[in-house]
């Protein structure tokens, strides 16, 4: 690793402050999962490193029917809790499938989705619940909705002297909910991820449906073709088959070094047959 | 910089560079040598301690993130030349092949246990999943964490 100063502010003021006097030259160290990869090859050599872990940002509190979380939440407490498997189902079942036992441990809600990687679980998660992130800075606070936050591959909207300080989500109790993820290992990202969250009114028809894909393109999405196959329907065998179909003719994947572009089109399809399958066998127990 | 760390209940003071990862620290400051260094890049498990009872990579934090939280090693499990219950239980069932994985095993083994007393054989495979073992002793290493699982839970 490069030399670099360490700082280790213990308020949010005095976080900010750094981060509006250094900007780009700092690099925040929430959980560091993926930071200190990236500092130990020196793909990255920042002036200074800011640890963030003496803030008062972990945990999540219920407020008016929304999930708040602090940042520096834990990803094995978003797998563990009783209260957020209640809530939100769909992110604790996300939460299982990161990487592996010890990056739960220490890899953070906040950092994750920040870094942004497009074969992430939590930022497809995040898409699929509609989330909001605060950001703060010396210049004030803003919200900014998961839909326009992401925008490239490790890329989103906020800037260097912003930190992510919250993550607000709407309670899910009552939809059905699945995640399915191929990946060449255990613990290695996903090849392709997909999130489901469906709703079913009185009359047994489809009134919410969503549909996520991480690792489909070089961000995470949502797949509007597919939710609206789906929305004002009964949920049939067929219906499911119909809507899967619009997702996986919706997918622009990549090809890499490992996986082609053609199979992670055809996981799209398959995945997300089986995520809307599982989440409408659970809408329709919930309903 | 001088930072002070608790390492298997024992508080010691450190010179500590920013750009040390705890491995680092434990090994080549401290001589540590009871968590080996595997990948570097948090895949591996053989450098895993636990961190206030969790299972971290300690090339993936650095050292100075490190201070006043209980750090333990494996040396930490056997108390007064006895080996602890676990470590038996990787004796009696030839759980250890060259070593180099055991500690990062019986950490994650033990912490997941004490999180999940009643963990069966599947549960217990999927918590240890980011532990490799390169001799590819994987089901004794299982046999030894089931046995020991069910020695906690009286059906031994």
């Amino acid at each position: 690793m490069h030399p670099f100063e360490y700082l280790a502010p213990e308020s949010l003021d005095e976080t900010l402050a750094i981060l509006a006097r250094y900007g780009d030259e700092a690099k925040v160290l929430a959980g560091g999962q993926s930071l200190l990869p990236i500092l130990n090859y020196r793909l990255a050599q920042p002036a200074h490193v800011v640890d963030i872990n003496g803030l008062p940002l972990e945990g999540m509190r219920l407020e008016n029917g929304r999930l708040r979380f602090g940042a520096l939440t834990r990803h094995a407490t978003l797998e563990e809790s009783a209260d957020i498997r209640h809530h939100c189902p769909l992110l604790s079942e996300a939460a299982r499938l990161i990487g592996n036992v010890r990056v739960r441990s220490l890899g953070t809600l906040g950092g994750s989705l920040v870094h942004a990687d497009p074969a992430a679980e939590l930022p497809m998660v995040m898409l699929a619940l509609d989330a909001r992130f605060t950001l703060a800075s010396t210049r004030g606070v803003r919200t900014v909705p998961a839909r326009s936050f992401f925008t490239g591959y490790l890329s989103t909207t906020i800037e260097a002297d912003e930190l992510l300080t919250e993550i607000d989500v709407s309670a899910t109790p009552a939809m059905g909910y699945a995640v399915e993820e191929i990946s060449r290992r255990a613990g290695d990202f996903a090849i392709v991820a997909v999130a489901a969250l469906v709703r079913i009114d009185r009359r047994g028809r489809v009134d919410d449906a969503r549909l996520a894909f991480a690792g489909a393109a070089p961000t995470p999405v949502r797949v509007s073709q597919a939710e609206e196959v789906l929305s004002g329907h009964e949920p049939t065998v067929e219906r499911v088959a119909q809507a899967a179909a619009a997702a996986r003719a919706a997918a622009q994947p990549e090809s890499d070094t490992f996986v082609s572009a053609a199979y992670r089109r055809l996981l799209s399809g398959v995945l997300a047959r089986r995520a809307l399958a599982r989440a409408v066998s659970r809408a329709l127990e919930a309903a | 910089m001088i930072a002070t760390f608790s390492i298997n209940g024992r508080t010691r003071d450190v010179d500590v560079q920013p750009n040390q990862t705890l491995l680092d620290v434990l090994r080549d400051t401290l001589g540590i040598f009871d968590l080996k260094e595997g990948c570097s890049e948090g895949v591996c498990g053989a450098c895993t301690v636990l961190l206030d009872g969790r299972p971290v990579s300690s090339c993936l934090i650095l050292g100075l993130s490190a201070r006043r939280r209980r750090i333990m090693t494996v040396r930490g499990l056997a108390g007064d030349g006895e080996l602890h219950p676990l470590q038996q239980a990787f004796l009696r069932h030839g759980a250890v092949q060259c070593g180099f994985c055991t500690p990062g095993m019986l950490l994650t083994g033990l912490a997941f246990l004490e999180r999940h007393p009643n963990a069966d054989r599947a549960a217990i495979r999927e918590a240890l999943a980011g532990n490799l073992c390169r001799c590819t002793g994987y089901a004794k290493i299982l046999d030894a964490l089931e046995a020991y699982a069910r020695e906690l839970n009286g059906r031994g």
